[in-house]
């Protein structure tokens, strides 16, 4: 939340994140020191970690097992014999990404996740570097009122929006279309989004714009050339932000996309769990297909996704 | 799948592109404005799209929200605050409230102790091994609540006696002799809810960890220097030193937690559906919402929540003031 405001993105401390060795490297605060850890600190942490670890491995095996092999034994029982071939297959794989017939076809619903998730992360991020534009480098009435405002609504839950919404959405005939979760997703994300992006800019040094102001540039130039450049951190953040956001969300896919042509991932394989009897062995492999994007951004941006955590990015 | 794939793009492209027509039409319309009045005009041209998202999709649909619940299920009329007699007079519901108070006592505590914990231990690793672990239990935290449930399947699943166990500590039991449990369905002091906290907690210390631990990074060497120097034990230096100048962070990861907790909804839907004593109100509402079309009790379930949130909200407000004077 606000807390660690002071370390704000844009910060000169910058976030004590684990990629600053700097700051690895200082002295522990337990006045042993990094690198100090004795065995019984390593072996905790050994443990913490395999546990930590194990059900996602277990999963991940699984995903790679015919069905006779998923259901007729645990998924650690592959130590015993993990190079006899017939025990092993893609076809989990396969059968879940291109599905044609009637069951859950995860390779379609991988593409509606993308069509929802890109669009609800790169529109609200546009309107709020605008409005946070307003909110910092512009004067005028009520400017204070509305952001404290925003503020406020930074806690509040979305659950408050749904019930409305989806009349208002039957009246206007769009539920089940991308353009309904589109907008709810731009609605919930803009109060955390212009928050993020005002405090950043609030940071970035005012001469800077004085003198392209001077030098006869309009406020849309400025904010294009200079502002947008300027905020990248602060932009990438936020975006994986609302990036995995948008594509772990289960509440707002359910309601207005349904599990229709348009289902993305969440839906699709929370609607695989209720299967007891054939498509059962398919479970696995539709997690990960399910999981395996956010893994991926999650793992190659984790810098940015942990400057914007502590930059105060909560979402009520 | 190609004509999907095109259809996607079209989507993507369309609905991107759009928005940033709309920023272009808005800036010429207010440059076409002449001297005094475009530095009226131009600021809410800037900030009016997300004011008016804001107004159309939180501010005034919590308006209504509050409105329909004291009207019937399908709004035609106001039924004073029946609803919610009938939400508290209902044992599920309260029910269901009985365990979002127990989470809520619960999880936050847990993964704020829990992500400490990590914090304090992993700063005494090298700088790799620190890096690892953290990235290690930092990972769940991109996975979705529904993914989180598959995977914690591989531990909690259960079959009947006789057949082979898949899941990991149903096994265990068998070669103690034991008979398998049916975990979820088990809700003896309330094990199955504290089994799908677990699942929570595994998502989220990650992210206390994260926080915790640059802010114990942060803390000046010379304040715990002094402390070594007035002869204070490590316990000693912990307790009165490193807390209070990590005091604010913990409140902020308690506080970020306990929100998404009173709002839990996916791995309770996910997992059990609310069965087996494991409802929370979160779960209800969408019930109530999307399964028994009931407007009037949905929206007093969100009310609710609302109220539960009201201190919070406060909080957030006085301490961003707070820190706009500081600046």
């Amino acid at each position: 939340m606000t807390a660690n405001i002071q370390l704000g993105v844009g910060g000169p401390e910058g976030l004590a994140d684990d990629t600053k060795p700097s700051q690895v490297l200082k002295q522990s605060k337990n006045g042993t020191g990094a690198g100090s850890a004795g065995w019984a600190v390593r072996i905790v942490l050994g443990i913490l970690c395999t546990l930590w670890m194990i059900p996602v491995l277990g999963l991940f095996v699984n995903s790679f097992r015919p069905r006779d092999q998923q259901l007729g034994s645990g998924w650690w029982s592959v130590i015993n014999n993990p190079l006899d071939l017939t025990k092993w297959t893609l076809s989990n794989y396969k059968n879940v990404i291109l599905t044609q017939d009637g069951g859950v076809n995860m390779g379609s619903a991988f593409i509606n996740s993308l069509v929802v998730a890109l669009p609800a992360t790169v529109i609200p991020i546009l309107v709020a570097c605008f409005a946070a534009y307003a909110f910092t480098f512009m004067q005028w009435r009520g400017r204070d009122i509305v952001f404290v405002v925003i503020v406020g609504l930074l806690v509040i839950p979305n659950q408050v929006a749904l019930v409305p919404l989806l009349k208002l959405y039957g009246q206007l005939g769009i539920n089940q279309t991308f353009l309904a979760v589109w907008l709810a997703h731009i609605g919930f994300g803009m109060p955390l989004a212009v928050y993020i992006f005002r405090n950043y800019m609030s940071t970035l040094p005012m001469a800077l714009i004085e003198s392209a102001k001077i030098d006869g540039a309009s406020h849309f130039t400025t904010f294009w050339r200079l502002i947008i450049p300027m905020s990248t951190p602060a932009i990438a953040s936020f975006a994986i932000f609302q990036f995995l956001w948008v594509w772990n969300d289960l509440l707002v896919a359910l309601l207005f996309l349904g599990r229709g042509d348009n289902t993305v991932v969440t839906v699709a394989l929370q609607g695989l769990q209720g299967q007891t009897g054939q498509g059962r062995e398919l479970i696995p492999s539709a997690a990960f297909v399910a999981i395996i994007i956010p893994i991926i951004v999650f793992l190659s941006l984790q810098r940015f996704f942990i400057r914007g955590m502590t930059s105060g990015a909560v979402k009520g | 799948m190609a004509l999907k794939i095109v259809n996607a793009l079209l989507a993507i492209i369309g609905g991107i592109g759009g928005a940033m027509l709309i920023f272009w039409i808005l800036n010429k319309l207010s440059e076409s404005l002449k001297g005094r009045w475009e530095d009226r005009v131009k600021p809410w041209m800037f900030a009016g799209p997300a004011i008016l998202a804001i107004a159309v999709f939180l501010i005034y649909p919590a308006i209504t929200t509050l409105q329909y619940s004291f009207a019937n299920d399908q709004t035609t009329s106001y039924v004073g605050f029946q609803n919610y007699i009938d939400l508290f007079s209902d044992p599920t519901f309260r029910t269901a409230l009985f365990n979002n108070v127990l989470w809520i006592i619960l999880v936050p505590v847990i993964t704020v102790g829990f992500g400490l914990l990590v914090a304090i231990l992993t700063d005494r690793l090298r700088p790799r091994g620190e890096k690892l672990t953290k990235t290690i239990i930092f990972l769940p935290m991109a996975i979705s609540m529904v993914g989180a449930a598959t995977i914690w399947s591989t531990i909690f699943s259960f079959q009947p006696a006789g057949s082979p166990q898949t899941g990991l500590l149903n096994a265990a039991l068998g070669i103690f002799g034991k008979d398998p449990v049916s975990w979820y369905q088990t809700s003896t002091l309330r094990l199955n809810s504290l089994l799908l906290m677990v699942i929570l907690i595994w998502t989220q210390v990650g992210y206390s960890m994260v926080l915790l631990s640059s802010a114990i990074k942060a803390v000046p060497e010379d304040t715990v220097e002094a402390g070594r120097i007035d002869g204070a034990g490590e316990r000693r230096i912990f307790t009165s030193i490193i807390v209070p100048q990590i005091w604010g962070t913990m409140v902020t990861v308690f506080i970020t937690v306990l929100i998404g907790v009173m709002k839990v909804f996916d791995i309770v839907y996910v997992v059990t559906n609310g069965g087996f004593n494991t409802d929370v109100i979160g779960r209800r509402f969408y019930d109530e919402l999307f399964t028994f079309r009931n407007n009037g009790y949905a929206a007093s379930i969100v009310v609710i929540l609302m109220i539960a949130i009201i201190p919070v909200l406060i909080y957030q407000v006085r301490h961003f003031r707070a820190e706009e004077l500081a600046r």
